[in-house]
């Protein structure tokens, strides 16, 4: 796999490696990429493709506010928050 | 020669619907709120959570689909749009791309003086939204606030056939009528129930392809719709006139300094890798569901138009006016069935009563004035017992302390002053007064009366039947 | 009490006072600690066990015992449980508390089983060693210089070397059967959407499935009905009666798929034939069928589960909760290097594999295409129902392979999930039971049966550790491990 695309899937995947292990993860998915090939000689023409093992239909929720929402409990361990707000480094609009 | 230019606009609106909860957790919906006080596990993307689907926001935008006419998807799915951003907490949005619940349909617009434009939709479909950044409150931080997270919002998106801002302002002026009639939309703008992404491309005049388009994102009222895109068509006409290319991107609007500019943040990916979303199923819209829908519709704002226009006799200016409210549509009809004339009812809903609401930043649904009693106040000026002056007056005292029309006419000594004599003493005086005026009139100057007529209303405290003055004015001034 | 005493046995010993609820559990946390070697544990619970113990001895005494009153068990560490550590083996949740209970894990309160710790896994239940995970790999009890299986090893090995009597685990693409198999332990698959998902952290949501891991087909139906049911909480789980108490014992029609019987080595194929062997004695009848589209199911399993995975995993992204890397200088490198530090090798090579099968231009020829060949896989399997009533088909292709012999090519490991990964591609139900040793090694058969059949899948399984008891043997206590059962 070029270095292009492993940079791409890297961006999109929001993970960073150092060269070496860029290295070894681009052998790997070469050999992920060639062990996936083997399903492209199944005729697969005309076949829908099927998300679900099951073919359920969603269900609905009653439209019902129930949550009680504990933000002490739900913040306990959280990284970095202040007045109750999630603290990131400053997003630029 | 200059080119002249037309303008190809498409509207991206996002309606958040009127739900108790949200679309995928069972967290309240509302606004404001300590931060992250409505914000559930399901919400916050907890590990192991898992959404389920709201069946009200389900009926909702079958309901839209049916008022538009479009087309209602008996299966449709959710997929995942996936990119990072920290108001997205699970670093996916669950939205609709290639099986939406609404394709096609059309809205009227009203372009004024009987005018009307037909715009049709490319579809409708149903997401969830994001949270909000907070971005001034600490030195090079963000915070991050996720009540909103999961606030079910419907997208509708129109066709490009839009052709000026004004247009454009229109069409999100007629969709905010349908949908605050439909119920399905509290139509907050402020509150930002309804914010709309502007796709804008200009081209020659004659020219049937379509030139490189930006997309202007989160303007939230009909105003700075139309004032984003008077700019942003001005400045890519600049930039072509100048030989320059428009550069595909996303700009926001900045009502403060009237302009549009890039947008620098990451609130976008290269590859969004939309595929369905597996903790959801398919869809399914019955036809219980459909029929429930339909017998739930309401008349709809076009029909309500013309049934104005047909039965009231109004002109297109209140037609439009009150069936783009349905609070205030039900409150003008409430005040026409006591009796009085449609027009005046009409003349005062959107005169006083709309002031009044926007004084006191009042929705329609919350008149502290009962219809009854603005029935009964107009009734008391077609009698004579009161002037529209005084009858003002009433009213304000009405809003601000409520009670009864004739308890308060009587109690304020507001009741119309129709004593002959007394009249005729008080325009006495106003033409001695005033000589100068008085020998102008004379002279040819007729426009002067109303200063006269003024000048006697004013020293009846507003009690006078103005009819009966201009009659003694006119008669006295004349000798 | 019998360290390796099944839940059935448990049960009648809870009943007629033999042995408390508070012993079994103080017996339980003993083992754990004292085996600790074997690494199957993330942690423990003593005080919350305890307490719960407690209030289920009360319980028996007032009403006798019930349902899974008093039995100790022990959670995957994928299932969340209300204040307490849960990591899915992975540095990026390795102090996370959860806020909430899982449904699992409030039925399984409910039914008043007695929670004792969180077992080992892989990292976020990707892999079939359980190596991968933070904490350091799982040893299998038979051989501690082997692997345990995968993801679910810590299950797996805890009820083997008799640390608990049960336990749950999660199967995405062979999870709890192929570990299992390894221990020499019984596990379930259900069919997909019998257990709610709901609190189970994602791996891959379409194919995910708790389940329950036990010495006996007879325990695991005793597991079953405390976990299964429907739960509007999880979109996916399916509205359907539960699974039986009684086994009902009719002659069935058995499957053997030439896909998968002609790919055994000598030695597996010798243990298959002897279980065959057992199954037609049991007076079922055999016949040969054909799964066609099996040679494609394991790349089809990798490209659908890594396209889940690496969307369900974009949430760990150091903002709410788990791992944040110190002093991030902008938003991109917070979540690269929180990302980047908190997950694992294999994780991440799932993450990248499922943004690959998922990007414009690969969509298509991956991910579509993957789900085209699902379809396919799963019209297969119901052809086949049509004619029998249940499949008998190997686990794995070898036992338990040595620690770190599958780590230079992540291909290899992959392909040892051959067996395993159509039942899941079809989200068919399928049990996984001891069957014979190689080489001092416990390997397993697989039952696989139409959707919703476990009942029958258990009682197949029942009749057969009825003839055989290839399930009562247990492994050698290690050097370390000083306790002598009795």
């Amino acid at each position: 796999m070029d270095s292009e695309t492993v940079d791409k899937l890297m961006r999109l995947s929001a993970l960073d490696l150092d060269e070496e292990a860029r290295v070894r993860l681009g052998l790997d998915l070469d050999r992920i990429v060639a062990l996936i090939d083997e399903m492209q000689s199944v005729d697969t023409e005309g076949v829908l493709p099927l998300a679900h093992p099951l073919d359920a239909v969603q269900p609905l929720r009653p439209d019902r506010a129930n949550a009680a929402v504990d933000r002490a409990t739900l913040q306990h361990g959280a990284p970095a928050t202040r007045d109750g707000l999630y603290l990131v480094p400053r997003v630029v609009e | 020669m200059s080119t002249q230019w037309e303008s190809v606009i498409g509207l991206e609106v996002h309606v958040q619907l009127a739900t108790e909860s949200k679309i995928f957790s069972d967290a309240p919906v509302a606004a404001g709120g300590e931060p992250n006080s409505r914000a559930c596990g399901v919400d916050l993307g907890l590990p192991g959570v898992l959404p389920v689907l709201n069946e009200s926001v389900l009926g909702m935008a079958v309901t839209f689909g049916l008022a538009v006419d479009g087309e209602i998807a008996r299966e449709c799915r959710f997929e995942r749009k996936n990119y990072f951003y920290p108001d997205l907490p699970k670093g996916y949005q669950i939205s609709q791309l290639y099986q939406p619940v609404v394709r096609g349909g059309h809205l009227d617009i009203d372009l004024g003086e009987g005018r009307a434009r037909r715009i049709h939709l490319t579809r409708a479909h149903l997401e969830e939204d994001a949270g909000k950044s907070v971005h001034d409150a600490y030195a090079g931080l963000s915070g991050i606030d996720l009540n909103r997270a999961g606030t079910p919002l419907l997208e509708v998106v129109s066709e490009p056939e839009l052709r000026s801002p004004e247009e454009a302002a229109q069409y999100f002026r007629a969709l905010h009528g349908l949908v605050r009639a439909l119920g399905i939309c509290d139509g907050n703008l402020n509150e930002g129930s309804m914010r709309c992404d502007a796709n804008i491309s200009i081209r020659p005049v004659g020219q049937t392809t379509l030139g490189e388009r930006t997309e202007i994102k989160n303007i939230n009222s009909f105003r700075f719709v139309e004032r984003a895109l008077a700019f942003e068509i001005e400045r890519q006409i600049g930039v072509l006139e100048g030989g320059g290319e428009v550069v595909r991107e996303t700009r926001l609007y900045d009502a403060e300094r009237d302009e549009t500019r890039p947008m620098r943040g990451k609130e976008t990916s290269e590859d969004y890798r939309y595929f369905p979303d597996p903790d959801l199923l398919p869809v399914v819209v019955t036809d219980a569901m459909l029929e429930a829908a339909r017998a739930g519709l309401p008349e709809l704002p076009a029909v309500k138009r013309e049934r104005y226009a047909r039965d009231f006799a109004l002109d297109d200016y209140a037609c439009s006016r009150l069936t783009g409210d349905p609070d205030l549509a039900q409150y003008f009809e409430a005040v026409t069935a006591t009796g009085v004339e449609p027009r005046r009812a009409a003349n005062w809903v959107l005169g006083e009563v709309s002031a009044a609401l926007n004084r006191d930043e009042r929705s329609a649904s919350d008149i502290p004035v009962p219809p009854e009693q603005l029935g009964a106040l107009i009734t008391r000026i077609d009698e004579g017992v009161i002037s529209g002056t005084a009858a003002r007056a009433v009213l304000a005292s009405l809003w601000q302390e409520g009670g009864d029309v004739d308890d308060r006419i009587a109690g304020s000594g507001l009741a119309q002053l129709n004593d002959d004599d007394e009249l005729r003493r008080l325009a006495r005086e106003a033409v001695e007064r005033h000589p100068a005026q008085a020998d102008q009139y004379r002279a040819g100057k007729n426009k002067l009366l109303g200063f006269f007529v003024g000048q006697v209303m004013k020293a009846s405290q507003g009690k006078a039947n103005p009819r009966q003055v201009n009659e003694l004015l006119r008669d006295m001034l004349s000798r | 009490m019998n360290a390796f005493a099944t839940v059935a046995e448990l049960r009648a010993a809870l009943a007629e006072r033999r042995v408390s609820a508070v012993e079994l559990a103080r017996a339980c946390l003993d083992r754990i600690a004292r085996q600790s070697h074997l690494n199957a544990f993330v942690s423990t619970c003593p005080e919350r066990a305890l307490e719960r113990a407690q209030a289920a001895d009360l319980c028996i005494a007032q009403h006798g015992q019930t349902g899974l009153v008093g039995i100790p068990f022990a959670h995957k560490d994928i299932f969340c449980v209300q204040g307490l550590r849960t990591t899915c083996a992975s540095r990026m949740l390795a102090d996370f508390v959860a806020p909430y209970d899982a449904t699992v894990a409030t039925r399984m309160d409910a039914a008043g089983a007695v929670l004792v710790g969180k077992a080992n896994m892989d990292e976020f239940a990707m892999g079939s060693s359980s190596e991968s995970g933070h904490f350091g790999a799982v040893r299998n009890p038979w051989d501690t210089g082997r692997v345990a299986g995968g993801s679910s090893g810590g299950s797996a090995a805890a009820v083997a070397a008799g640390l608990v009597p049960a336990s749950t685990g999660t199967d995405t693409g062979g999870s709890i059967r192929q570990p299992a198999a390894f221990c020499g332990i019984s596990g379930l698959k259900p069919t997909y959407g019998r257990v709610s998902r709901y609190g189970m952290i994602a791996f891959a949501s379409s194919l995910d499935q708790g389940g329950p891991m036990a010495r006996t087909a007879e325990d695991l139906r005793l597991l079953l009905a405390g976990m299964e049911g429907s739960d509007p909480r999880d979109s996916t789980s399916a509205d359907v009666p539960a699974t039986a108490a009684e086994a009902d014992a009719r002659p069935l029609r058995i499957g053997l798929p030439d896909e998968y019987w002609s790919a055994l080595d000598a030695d597996m194929g010798e243990a298959l034939d002897a279980a065959r062997g057992v199954v037609e004695r049991l007076g079922h009848g055999l016949v040969s069928i054909s799964l066609p589209h099996t040679r494609a199911a394991v790349a089809a399993y990798y490209v659908v589960s890594s396209a889940e995975a690496s969307t369900n995993l974009s949430r760990y992204d150091g903002v709410r909760y788990g791992h944040r890397a110190d002093a991030p200088k902008d938003l991109d490198d917070l979540y690269r290097r929180s990302r980047s530090e908190g997950f694992g090798d294999e994780v991440k090579r799932r993450i990248l594999t499922g943004a690959y099968t998922l990007s414009v231009g690969y969509y298509d020829a991956y991910y579509q295409k993957a789900q085209r060949v699902r379809r396919l896989i799963r019209r297969d399997f119901l052809t086949a129902f049509a004619s029998v009533d249940a499949i008998l088909a190997p686990v794995t292709p070898t036992p338990a392979f040595e620690l770190d012999a599958m780590q230079a090519d992540p291909t290899d490991m992959y392909r040892q999930d051959v067996f395993t990964v159509p039942a899941s591609l079809a989200g068919l139900p399928a049990l996984s039971v001891p069957c014979g040793r190689i080489g001092g090694l416990p390997v397993g058969m697989q039952l696989i049966g139409p959707h919703f059949a476990e009942d029958r899948l258990l009682a197949l399984g029942e009749a057969w550790q009825r003839e055989t008891d290839w399930h009562t043997l247990r492994p050698p206590e290690s050097s370390r491990g000083a306790e002598v059962a009795r």
